[in-house]
């Protein structure tokens, strides 16, 4: 297991003695970040490329008229802002279970080939199946994203030696790098499906309507529950396999749960919005650099600041770009790899 | 494996040979070769071996000597130093940080070189000749600084090196995806066939790059190796041992992101190599001495592009598969059964 542990090197790094964070700091932690979600979700149905003020928002919600702005939120702008709600989390929590499970500080939602079987997916549905309108990419990237991490689990957990979180790892990065030269082989060839995928593969929440939103709930929300569940026996599995055991935990067991409910999380995720990056990477650490390395906190963080970062992104995308947009995987990581860059070098690192 | 080893001893000089390895390096040498001469001797006009051996001894015909000399023999000695350069920078990023995940592009400096070759394809049209590869290579040294000198702070922490660098790589990441939605379809078109990868029309012009990065950075990296082995025992102890950590981590991660740069500007973005590279060397070595390991890293890279890109001229002749689809199609099987097979797994990973 020392294989992707990192914890040895840390002993470089002083010790920076911080106040250890109560529940109650914890707990209020958590709701300023709600706070702040909420917002994200105001800014989300107010901004764009036609403002809207505030009350008439709240007027749109409460009691709606047929006026061109109340159409504008009810219709467009709410179910885009539930999506990037959904999405957000679902890439944050994937994120924490993957980082925990693995113990390794760069899994994130691409890590076990899932989005690179999504992509596939979508590029065979764009050049063989004919299909160009991007609601009906989901139910090819659901398929593609839950071939492609069955493969996975099948090809790293079958062997002598088990499903070790570095085999899945590695495992993963093979069937990532083997779809994406698939993708490659129809592209190289195909510049029409190229230009429609681009757009598909940057990562975007325009052009989504409800019905991408409702076929994937279900699969977030048995993710969520799933993610909320392991907060426990992932911080057994931080100490190792041998006092995981030894504190009475089934390790294989417990990396099975954490492992569907990251493919379900990352799955629904990359069927919605394609693959968006950088999101389900970053937040955890954000996470962790707020409340420590406790999973049962890490996770319902996660899941609220991967929705505020995800919505954030998007209306700032809308405003940067006006009257066009930004598509919001650009946006999350143009801006969200040199905050991430801040934290870490600023940050004592937590150790997985 | 506590292998057969025997000690060399001339008077005060001694060396301890680790026979298994040398047996290694040497069936390894042989199987470059080999992929040498098939490389040179296939194609849309086969050339008989003893044809090769008299063209390259200037002895053949015109026409045999051109398509040997000036066409086939460089884009084969092209495949074997960037897949080369990317297996030996491969080994030594997954060394040094000791994470069994990391390739020079997941670091960013893959990322780098890509960002800067594909804006100058789509918004320059490609900036006149030589200009794509300059500024790969320029887009490594760039994103290589970056990485070292963000991430350093009274010293450069492995876990740090790698946090900062997915960070940077996300960056370009997204730079790549916002200049290929930006530009016109066949701009980009041609851009993506440079972020897979091709050896398409690569001649001695790229040969001698490749050359001269491996003869300087290679014996170099073999050098530094040696106490990197005693850096995996952690810095503290490294230190107390008397290693400079810090200027053997800086002498290796310079070295790994010149010949990144080097082999993507032949070559273009090839992935896969770099990460998988010291994957199999590790299994085939069964060593956890980075002087074993950094060499056969390089010759199982240098095997892999040679191999993939036959392939792709052979396959589907006379359509050519870019070399950055193959290496994947080529080393994932042969990797997953490794993979299947090895009970425990090394040092890093």
């Amino acid at each position: 297991m020392s294989a992707v542990s990192t914890t040895r090197t840390l002993a470089a790094e002083p010790l920076r003695s911080a106040p250890l964070p109560t529940v109650v700091t914890r707990a209020a932690g958590l709701a300023g970040a709600a706070v702040l979600l909420a917002l994200c979700a105001v800014a989300s149905l107010a901004i764009g490329s036609r403002s809207i003020p505030f009350p008439d928002v709240v007027a749109a919600l409460l009691s709606p008229d047929a006026s061109d702005e109340h159409a504008i939120v009810r219709d467009l702008r709410v179910p885009r802002t539930e999506l990037g709600i959904l999405v957000g989390a679902s890439l944050g929590a994937a994120g924490a279970l993957m980082q925990g499970t693995t113990r390794n500080a760069i899994a994130e939602p691409g890590i076990l080939g899932i989005n690179g079987g999504a992509s596939l997916a979508v590029v065979i549905a764009i050049s063989v199946v004919g299909i160009s309108s991007v609601p009906a990419y989901t139910g090819f990237a659901l398929a593609g994203a839950a071939i492609t991490s069955l493969l996975v689990f099948t090809l790293g957990a079958t062997g002598r030696g088990g499903p070790t979180p570095v085999r899945l790892a590695l495992a993963g990065a093979v069937m990532a790098s083997l779809t994406l030269s698939l993708t490659s082989a129809v592209l190289v060839f195909d510049a029409q499906t190229l230009d429609e995928f681009r757009f598909w593969v940057v990562g975007s929440l325009a052009g989504r309507d409800t019905g991408v939103m409702l076929s994937i709930l279900p699969f977030a929300l048995a993710g969520f529950a799933l993610a909320l569940a392991a907060g426990r026996h992932l911080n057994a599995l931080a100490l190792g396999d041998d006092v995981a055991r030894a504190l009475g935990q089934h390790a294989g067991r417990a990396r099975a749960a954490a492992g569907l409910g990251f493919v379900l999380l990352a799955g629904a995720a990359v069927a919605a919005a394609g693959p968006i990056a950088f999101v389900g990477l970053a937040v955890p650490h954000l996470a962790r650099a707020l409340v420590g390395p406790d999973y049962r906190w890490v996770v319902p963080y996660s899941i609220v600041l991967g929705a505020a970062v995800l919505l954030a992104g998007d209306v700032l995308g809308r405003i940067v770009a006006r009257p066009a947009e930004l598509e919001v995987g650009i946006v999350t990581a143009l801006l969200g790899a040199p905050f991430f860059v801040w934290v870490v070098r600023r940050r004592r690192l937590v150790s997985l | 494996m506590s292998a057969r080893r025997v000690t060399l001893r001339r008077r005060r000089l001694s060396a301890r040979v680790d026979l298994g390895l040398v047996a290694l390096l040497g069936t390894l040498a042989v199987v470059v070769l080999a992929a040498l001469v098939t490389s040179v001797a296939l194609g849309d006009v086969a050339i008989a071996p003893l044809d090769v051996v008299a063209s390259l001894a200037g002895a053949g015909d015109a026409a045999d000597e051109f398509i040997v000399l000036e066409l086939r023999l460089p884009r084969a000695l092209v495949a074997l130093g960037a897949g080369a350069a990317l297996g030996i920078a491969g080994a030594v990023f997954q060394q040094v940080t000791r994470n069994p995940l990391v390739a020079p592009d997941i670091v960013g400096v893959g990322g780098g070189a890509a960002l800067a070759a594909v804006s100058v394809i789509v918004f320059a049209g490609f900036g006149g000749a030589g200009a794509v590869p300059l500024a790969a290579l320029a887009g490594a040294f760039v994103a290589g600084a970056l990485l070292y000198g963000i991430a350093w702070r009274r010293g450069v922490h492995g876990q740090r090196l790698v946090l900062v660098g997915i960070g940077l790589a996300a960056f370009c990441q997204a730079g790549v995806s916002y200049v290929l939605t930006e530009g016109r379809i066949f701009e980009v078109a041609a851009a993506y066939v440079w972020l897979v990868g091709s050896l398409n029309g690569r001649g001695w012009e790229q040969v001698w790059p490749l050359a001269v990065a491996l003869v300087v950075l290679a014996p170099a990296v073999l050098a530094l190796g040696r106490r990197l082995d005693v850096l995996q025992l952690g810095d503290d102890l490294a230190r107390s041992l008397g290693v400079g950590v810090e200027r053997v981590r800086l002498g290796l991660l310079a070295a790994a992101v010149a010949l990144t740069g080097v082999a993507v500007s032949a070559a273009g973005a090839v992935a896969f190599v770099a990460f998988v590279s010291p994957h199999i060397a590790r299994r085939l070595a069964r060593t956890s001495s980075n002087q074993g390991l950094i060499p056969v890293a390089g010759a199982c890279g240098a095997v892999l592009v040679m191999l993939a890109d036959l392939a792709g001229r052979l396959l589907f002749a006379p359509t050519e598969i870019p070399v950055g689809i193959v290496t994947s199609v080529l080393a994932a099987p042969y990797f997953l059964v490794l993979l299947r097979r090895a009970g425990r797994v090394g040092a890093a990973g």
